[in-house]
């Protein structure tokens, strides 16, 4: 047990300062009252996650460091996705605003949850202990049950609540499980310590499977993969769309960050136990997810599915168990959350109060009544059933790449031909908008004031999946270069 | 000037997409007027562009023209790489004239989101050229499969009653097709060892299995594409649906990737599997020109028909190709280039008739030339052209195909040459039908003829089939060099 150091802090230099200032801002809002709901707490709140994103990328090209006697590890890859957890949450706070306001979820509590949700997140992408992981995890999820529960008259959100609340802790439970044996056998919590212990202890070993089965599950869950996956079109259809905007996009990073500690950094050496499992959950996340989401009427169901057939992709890249895989994986997860933030920073630009937007049906006509927005929604639509030349084919197309590296060709023709199913639904949201004629009744846009700035932030999110297209290449460098320290074969 | 130089294929590929980008941004619908003028703009510009393409290009050799190399995602080792053979001029050529055709088709029908319409076909115009002169197999696909976006968009916005059906009937076959080629990119550049050049992957060893692999990959998505018999089924509804100048470049240009594909990547990366899969698209082939012609004369809808008529016509574009025969296979491309006249013509023509009674039933009309002579005019010679008049460009390829054909195996060239009566048959009698006889619909009488605009235009496509058909020279000599090379690669064997 060492004393801990400067070094030590800086470390989580990140979580300490948006923690510190989560606490401000909750402080500041208790007692300072305004007419406007947060108006200081808001510009303090995007203010907090700009400075902890400006402090994660600080230490980008800095040589990896364990600190706190190895409890945490902060590194590029840990840099690169902490600033990314902190500027897509700051868009989520962004373009949320109005329709909270308008619903009266934008108080303090709201926007404190969502800081203690980043740092939550912070905390499982900087890991490098069980522990820390776990704590990470907890702290997300709570901060997440709060904020969907927020919305107290809401009978559906009480119950996408409820159903999160207990589903989560049994996947908690399970991880813990797993976690528990982990520690039985390696007799240490350290990842360092346990991709040490794979050199002596065999994969044939019954019990290590059972734990990795175990920690597989939870994390499945956390992921929204199939066979795990059954909160996941509940939750985001119960929840507030503001809501279902911050627990559907950011989390993803952080969702691929344990991934790559818990079942790279710390089970790597068991890479024939986990590489099989997450294949079968790849395809039938891919094919069920792609396969239900045609039956919805509800787009935040169908978002929902879109979701799990994502994940599955992102799984595909990840299984592959080389440096490709895990690059590509995290390209993946990051257009993928540029993505989200831009189809449902859409889908609350149309809101009003009293509307929700939330039917296939609200996008009827939508090219006659807003053109751009409507031209903004086709662009995601296409990078999100992966159509070049946006983003989303790229994505696709280095996760195929990469499976099909690590010799899984099959797999790679079954989610290829179940990305086509896929395409149908996308493209019946790209239908309805220029198809179909708008229903009568359904208003114009107008360019209300407070509107203008968030259709120029959409703007930017949205072209940023096509306008990338020249760069895709400095991106995914940028990402693998991350990921070099990792040492991976 | 250094710009045109250097980059001409660029140019020719971004200035469209530019153009039609910036029509969408800078005019709406009470502009319309605007929208129209930019697009002729762009679209006759990008045609002088490409006039350099015919004039500079070198025909005695079958290297890579005006080639642009540069390093795209390094880390994948894929490049921005373009070039053109003899056999890609041609195509690009006939994408960039007919494109101002549509453009000018689409002047005074559509009245609805005009800018959105011309933005689409100028954008598509960029894609499409793009694919002709990709060499590098993740671009290729790019602009095989971004070409899509627009085309699904006019199908489905501007289109008839049963568009959407038809809209996303045609983004899903094609899409399927298209991934599993992808699938064979990606393989491909792995036994390449990286890289994504399909230069290279020409010279790439390849084991049998692997070739009949490759091969049926790349088939899923040109034989969609082309489209052959039995995935052909898209087409008609495609066609019948979209607007008069979506039809137009579907029959006239799109089709033609399919068929391009299978000369740039399908045979010359698997020549043994092409070799030994050949008897059945041959079989495939003739069922199309043979079957699917007397599909069409039974169509009661004229642009059914002319769809089931291109069906049928590039079935003798595969068969010239797969005969592995010099006079076949230019024939084929001629076949191509005419095929896109003469389909953009006739959709042109069913254009001009439903724009007057928004009818595309044959029952509706008779005796249209008593009223619309010079119409008549038109029509009749385009069913000529189509029906592979002699001194049209329709004779030149077909004349080719069956020649090459007849030296290889004189079946096969006996079953093709029916077509000749076949087609004949169909596209004549259902002139005689359109145009001819009796005027028993009483809304017929009050047709008018062509106006100045519609004349022109029918006037350029219709000059476009004769010179071809008159004087076939110059085209035969731009395509010689490269079909040489390319037939003496796909007779080595891989093995």
């Amino acid at each position: 047990m060492t004393s801990l150091t400067v070094l030590d802090l800086w470390a989580v230099a990140p979580e300490i300062v948006v923690a510190t200032l989560a606490c401000l801002v909750l402080v500041i809002d208790l007692y300072i009252r305004s007419e406007r709901p947060c108006a200081l707490a808001y510009p303090l709140t995007i203010g907090t996650l700009i400075v902890g994103a400006v402090i994660s990328l600080a230490g980008l090209y800095d040589a990896p460091q364990l600190a706190l006697n190895g409890l945490v590890v902060r590194d590029g890859v840990g840099d690169v996705l902490k600033t990314g957890t902190c500027l897509g949450t700051a868009a989520v706070l962004f373009y949320a605003r109005d329709y909270a306001q308008e619903r009266g979820l934008w108080r303090g509590e709201y926007l404190v949850l969502a800081l203690f949700g980043v740092v939550g997140m912070m905390t499982m992408i900087g890991a490098a202990h069980l522990l820390t992981l776990y704590v990470g995890i907890e702290l997300l999820a709570l901060c997440l049950y709060g904020m969907i529960a927020m919305q107290r008259d809401s009978v559906r959100a009480a119950e996408a609540a409820m159903k999160y609340f207990i589903l989560g802790a049994l996947a908690s439970g399970v991880l813990l499980y797993g976690m528990s044996l982990l520690y039985g056998l390696t007799g240490s919590l350290s990842l360092a310590a346990m991709s040490q212990a794979s050199a002596t202890l065999s994969s044939e070993s019954l019990p290590l499977m059972l734990a990795i089965v175990m920690v597989v599950a939870g994390l499945l869950f956390k992921l929204g993969a199939v066979p795990f996956h059954m909160w996941v079109p509940d939750v985001y259809d119960g929840s507030a769309t503001s809501t279902t905007l911050y627990l559907s996009a950011v989390p993803k990073l952080a969702a691929f960050a344990i991934l790559l500690r818990l079942l790279f950094s710390g089970l790597g050496g068991w890479i024939d136990v986990w590489q099989d499992m997450l294949a079968v959950a790849a395809v039938l996340s891919i094919g069920l997810g792609n396969v239900v989401a045609i039956a919805q009427t509800s787009i935040k169901r169908m978002l929902a599915y879109s979701t799990i057939s994502n994940m599955g992709f992102l799984l595909l890249g990840f299984f592959a168990g080389t440096a490709a895989g895990y690059s590509a994986a995290m390209a993946y997860a990051v257009i993928y959350m540029v993505s989200t933030l831009a189809v449902f920073g859409i889908i609350l630009a149309l809101t009003r109060s009293g509307f929700e937007s939330d039917l296939l049906d609200d996008f009827r006509g939508l090219n006659e009544r807003n053109p751009w927005l409507a031209f903004l929604m086709l662009t995601v639509m296409f990078s999100l059933a992966g159509i070049p030349p946006t983003a989303g084919f790229f994505a696709k197309l280095m996760v195929l790449q990469a499976a099909l590296g690590a010799g899984f060709i099959e797999v790679v023709v079954v989610a290829a031909i179940l990305a086509v199913v896929g395409a149908f639904y996308y493209l019946r949201v790209v239908k309805l908008m220029y198809f179909d004629p708008p229903e009568a009744g359904t208003l114009k846009i107008a360019a209300q004031g407070y509107r203008r700035a968030t259709i120029w932030v959409l703007t930017v999110n949205t072209i940023l999946l096509i306008a990338i297209t020249p760069w895709i290449g400095e991106m995914i460098d940028f990402i693998a270069s991350s990921l070099v320290h990792l040492n991976l074969s | 000037m250094a710009l045109l130089n250097d980059h001409l294929l660029s140019v020719l590929i971004w200035f469209p997409v530019v153009g039609g980008i910036l029509v969408l941004a800078s005019c709406d619908d009470r502009r319309a007027g605007r929208a129209r003028w930019t697009a002729v703009a762009v679209s006759v510009a990008t045609f002088l562009l490409s006039i350099p393409l015919w004039s500079r290009f070198d025909r005695t050799s079958a290297e890579m023209q005006f080639v642009e190399r540069i390093p795209w995602i390094e880390r994948f080792q894929i490049e921005y790489f373009l070039g053109v053979d003899g056999i890609s001029v041609p195509l690009v050529l006939l994408t960039t004239l007919l494109t101002m055709v549509v453009v000018v088709a689409g002047w005074r029908v559509v009245q609805a989101r005009v800018a959105q319409y011309f933005a689409a076909f100028l954008i598509m115009e960029g894609l499409m050229i793009g694919v002709f002169c990709a060499l590098d197999g993740i671009l290729f696909y790019l602009f095989w499969e971004a070409m899509l976006i627009p085309m699904f968009l006019i199908i489905g916005v501007w289109g008839g009653p049963n568009r959407v059906y038809a809209a996303i009937k045609f983004f899903l076959y094609t899409l399927l097709g298209s991934l599993l080629m992808l699938v064979a990119l990606l393989y491909l550049s792995r036994a390449a060892g990286g890289s994504f050049d399909l230069l290279f992957f020409h010279h790439l060893p390849l084991s049998a299995g692997v070739q009949t692999l490759v091969f049926l990959a790349f088939f899923a998505a040109f034989a969609v594409k082309i489209p052959m018999v039995p995935v052909h089924t898209w087409l008609p509804d495609a066609h019948v649906e979209a607007p008069t100048g979506g039809s137009v470049i579907l029959a006239a240009i799109t089709l033609k990737m399919g068929a391009y594909g299978f000369l740039r990547i399908a045979m010359p990366i698997a020549p043994d599997a092409a070799h030994q899969i050949a008897p059945i698209i041959i079989g495939l082939s003739l069922l199309a020109v043979v079957y699917i012609a007397l599909v069409a004369l039974v169509q009661q809808d004229m642009k059914k028909l002319i769809a089931y008529s291109s069906i049928s016509h590039m079935g003798f574009v595969t068969l010239g190709f797969f005969v592995f025969e010099t006079r076949a296979m230019e024939g084929a491309i001629v076949q191509m280039i005419s095929h896109g006249f003469i389909s953009g013509a006739l959709f042109l023509c069913v254009g001009v008739l439903y724009d007057r009674l928004h009818s595309r039933e044959i029952a509706t009309y008779g005796g249209v030339i008593k009223v619309m002579p010079v119409f008549a005019f038109f029509i009749v010679f385009f069913a000529m052209a189509n029906a592979g008049l002699p001194g049209t460009s329709g004779f030149v390829g077909e004349f080719l195909v069956i020649l090459g054909t007849f030296s290889v195996n004189g079946w096969y060239a006996a079953v093709a040459a029916l077509t000749l009566i076949v087609g004949a048959a169909y596209t004549l009698w259902m002139v005689k039908r359109v145009v001819f006889g009796p005027i028993q619909n009483p809304q017929v009488a009050e047709m008018e003829d062509l106006d100045r605009r519609e004349f022109g235009m029918l006037l350029f496509v219709a000059a476009g089939v004769l010179l071809i058909g008159v004087w076939p020279a110059p085209l035969l000599e731009i395509m010689a060099a490269s079909v040489d090379q390319l037939l003496a690669h796909v007779a080595v064997s891989k093995l």
